[in-house]
C-alpha cells in the first residue's frame, strides 16, 4: 500500500509524472491514490521530498 | 461559462495562456480552465528565459522581470570557473522571471482578448464519443458540469492527466525526471547579473544545481537530479540543503519549492481526434536545460494557430490536427529538442574527472549567440576531442 505523508508533500506533480499506472492525481494540495496502485514504489523513489513510502500491509 | 466553446484549453500555465490568448485574438470562443485556486502560485521554475525567446511572445515588463542576465557560469566539480560571456559584452542576454506575475499576465492577456477563464476548475475526466474527445466534465466547489468543445487543448503540465485520460502512454521514465528543489535564499553574495550552474555527481548527479539571481542579494537556489539517482537519504532536498550549508550559510529560504521537469523525448504523437496535446503535458521540455516556458508558449500558440484551422474547416480528426505534431517536431524548437536530447545522453554518462578538464579547458568563452548549440560549438573547439566522442552528432552540430 502506498502512503502519503501529508505533512511532507509539497504537491509538485513529480511522482504523478512517473506513475506507469496513472494512479496518482494532484487536486490542488492534495494527493490522490487511485485502487489501481501496484505499490511499485517508483514514485516513492523520485519524489523530491521522501513524502511517499510503499509500507506491506501485514506488517500493519 | 458555456456550455459549449470552439476551444476549451485545460491548464492555465504558460501553454495554456497563450493557446487561449492566441485563439481568443483570432475571434474563436474560447474557456481556460485552472484547477489551482490561484493562478502561478505556487511557483515550480527557476524562472530563466532567454531575451529573444521572451520577446517573441510579450513586451518585458518590469512588473514581472525579477532580473537581468548579462552572462553565466559552469563551475566544474572541482571548483574549477567557466564565465560565458555575450559577443557583445554587459548585452542583457536573459532575464529571470518573477512567474506568480509573469503567469497572471498571460492569463489576463487571454481574458482580455475574450477568452473565459476559471480557476479552481479541475478537468476531471474527458467527454469521449466513439474515441472522439469532446469537452470535458469540470469541478468547480462541488459542482459538476458538463463543457464541450471542437478542439481540447491538454495544457495540464507535468501532472498531465487529461491525455492519458484520453487513452495516450503520457508516463515519464524514472531516469528522465528531474526531481527538483529550490529556495528562494535572501542575503547572500552573488554576481546579480549572472546565471551559474554547477556540475558534479557529488553536487547533482545527471543533472545540475542552479543559482539564478532574483535581485542583488536574493536567488533562485535549487537542485534536479535524475529519478534514478534519487532515494532515501540522497533526494534532491538532500543536494540542495548540502550546498546550501556550505555555500550560502548565512542565506535566509523566503520560499521553499518542489518539482519534476521531464527531460526525455516528446509524446510519440501529440494529437488525438479533438485533443492536443500542448507544454510539460506533451513533454516538450528541452532536455538538456529543463527549460520549458518558451517551449510551453511556443506549441500552446501553434496549438491555437491549428485548432482555429481546422475549425474553420470543419474537421478536428487527428489527421487534421497532426499539422500541429508536425509543425512543431519540424520546428526550431523540436530540432533542438532532439538534438539536446543526444548532447544530455553524453553529458550524463562523464566522470567529473572529464568534467573538469572540458571545464578547465577555457576560463572565459565569449559566445555570439547565447545558447546550449553556440556553447557546445565553442567547446568543441577547445577539446577536439570532444568532436570524436560526439560522433555523428558533432557532424550535425557544425
Ligand atoms: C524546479 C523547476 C525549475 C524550472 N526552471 C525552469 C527555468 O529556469 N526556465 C524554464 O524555461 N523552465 C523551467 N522549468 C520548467 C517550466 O516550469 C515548465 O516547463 C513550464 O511551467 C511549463 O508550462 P506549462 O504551461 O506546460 O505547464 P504548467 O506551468 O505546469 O501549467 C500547467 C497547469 O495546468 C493545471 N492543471 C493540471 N491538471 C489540470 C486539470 N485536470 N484541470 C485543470 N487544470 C489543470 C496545473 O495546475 C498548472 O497550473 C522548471 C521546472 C521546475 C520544476
Ligand atoms: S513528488 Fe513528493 S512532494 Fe511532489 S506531489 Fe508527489 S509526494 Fe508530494
Ligand atoms: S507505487 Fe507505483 S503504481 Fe502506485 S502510485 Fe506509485 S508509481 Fe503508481
Amino acid at each position: 500500500m502506498l502512503n502519503v505523508h501529508r505533512d511532507i508533500c509539497g504537491y509538485c506533480g513529480c511522482c504523478v509524472s512517473v506513475c506507469p499506472e496513472g494512479s496518482l492525481e494532484l487536486i490542488d494540495a492534495y494527493l490522490c491514490v487511485e485502487k489501481s496502485c501496484t505499490s511499485c514504489g517508483i514514485c516513492a523513489k523520485v519524489c523530491p521530498l521522501g513524502a511517499l513510502e510503499v509500507v506491506n500491509e501485514k506488517t500493519l | 461559462m458555456k456550455k459549449h466553446y470552439d476551444l476549451l484549453v485545460i491548464g492555465g500555465g504558460p501553454a495554456g495562456a497563450v493557446a487561449a490568448r492566441t485563439a481568443a485574438k483570432k475571434g474563436l470562443s474560447v474557456c481556460l480552465v485552472e484547477k489551482r485556486p490561484a493562478i502561478g502560485v505556487p511557483v515550480r521554475c527557476a524562472e530563466g528565459i532567454g531575451q529573444e525567446a521572451l520577446a517573441e511572445f510579450i513586451e518585458p515588463d518590469e512588473r514581472w522581470i525579477s532580473a537581468e542576465m548579462t552572462g553565466a557560469a559552469i563551475v566544474a566539480p572541482d571548483g574549477t570557473v567557466m564565465k560565458l560571456e555575450s559577443g557583445f559584452a554587459g548585452n542583457k542576454v536573459g532575464y529571470i522571471l518573477d512567474r506568480k506575475i509573469f503567469d497572471r499576465e498571460l492569463v489576463w492577456q487571454a481574458a482580455e482578448a475574450g477568452s473565459d477563464v476559471s480557476v479552481k476548475t479541475r478537468a476531471a475526466a474527458p467527454i469521449m464519443e466513439d474515441g472522439v474527445v469532446k469537452g470535458a466534465r469540470l469541478e468547480y466547489c462541488g459542482t459538476v458540469s458538463d463543457v464541450t468543445a471542437d478542439v481540447v487543448v491538454a495544457a495540464d503540465g507535468v501532472e498531465s492527466k487529461f491525455a492519458r485520460w484520453c487513452g495516450i502512454d503520457t508516463t515519464v521514465p524514472v531516469s528522465e525526471i528531474m526531481s527538483s528543489a529550490q529556495y528562494v535564499l535572501t542575503g547572500i553574495d552573488i554576481d546579480p547579473h549572472a546565471t551559474v550552474f554547477y556540475l558534479g555527481n557529488e553536487i547533482a548527479p545527471e543533472g545540475y544545481l542552479w543559482v539564478f539571481p532574483k535581485g542583488e542579494r536574493s536567488a533562485n537556489v535549487g537542485v534536479g537530479i535524475s529519478g534514478k539517482k534519487s532515494g532515501s537519504g540522497h533526494r534532491a532536498k538532500d543536494y540542495l540543503d548540502k550546498f546550501v550549508h556550505r555555500t550560502f550559510p548565512k542565506g535566509k529560504p523566503i520560499e521553499f519549492i518542489v518539482g519534476g521537469v521531464s527531460v526525455c523525448r516528446p509524446l510519440g504523437c501529440t494529437v488525438a481526434d479533438g485533443l492536443i496535446i500542448a507544454g510539460d503535458a506533451a513533454r516538450v521540455v528541452d532536455p538538456l536545460t529543463g527549460g520549458g516556458i518558451y517551449n510551453a508558449m511556443f506549441t500552446g500558440r501553434l496549438a491555437a494557430d491549428v485548432a482555429a484551422d481546422c475549425i474553420a474547416k470543419g474537421n478536428c480528426q487527428k489527421k487534421a490536427l497532426s499539422a500541429y505534431d508536425a509543425g512543431w517536431r519540424s520546428s526550431k524548437i523540436g530540432k533542438s529538442i532532439e538534438r539536446n536530447y543526444h548532447i544530455k545522453e553524453y553529458l550524463i554518462k562523464l566522470s567529473d574527472e572529464k568534467l573538469n578538464a572540458i571545464i578547465r579547458s577555457a576560463s572565459k568563452l565569449n559566445l555570439t549567440e547565447f545558447s546550449t548549440f553556440t556553447l557546445i560549438k565553442e567547446l568543441m573547439k577547445v577539446n577536439p576531442k570532444l568532436v570524436l566522442e560526439l560522433g555523428a552528432l558533432a557532424v550535425s552540430l557544425r
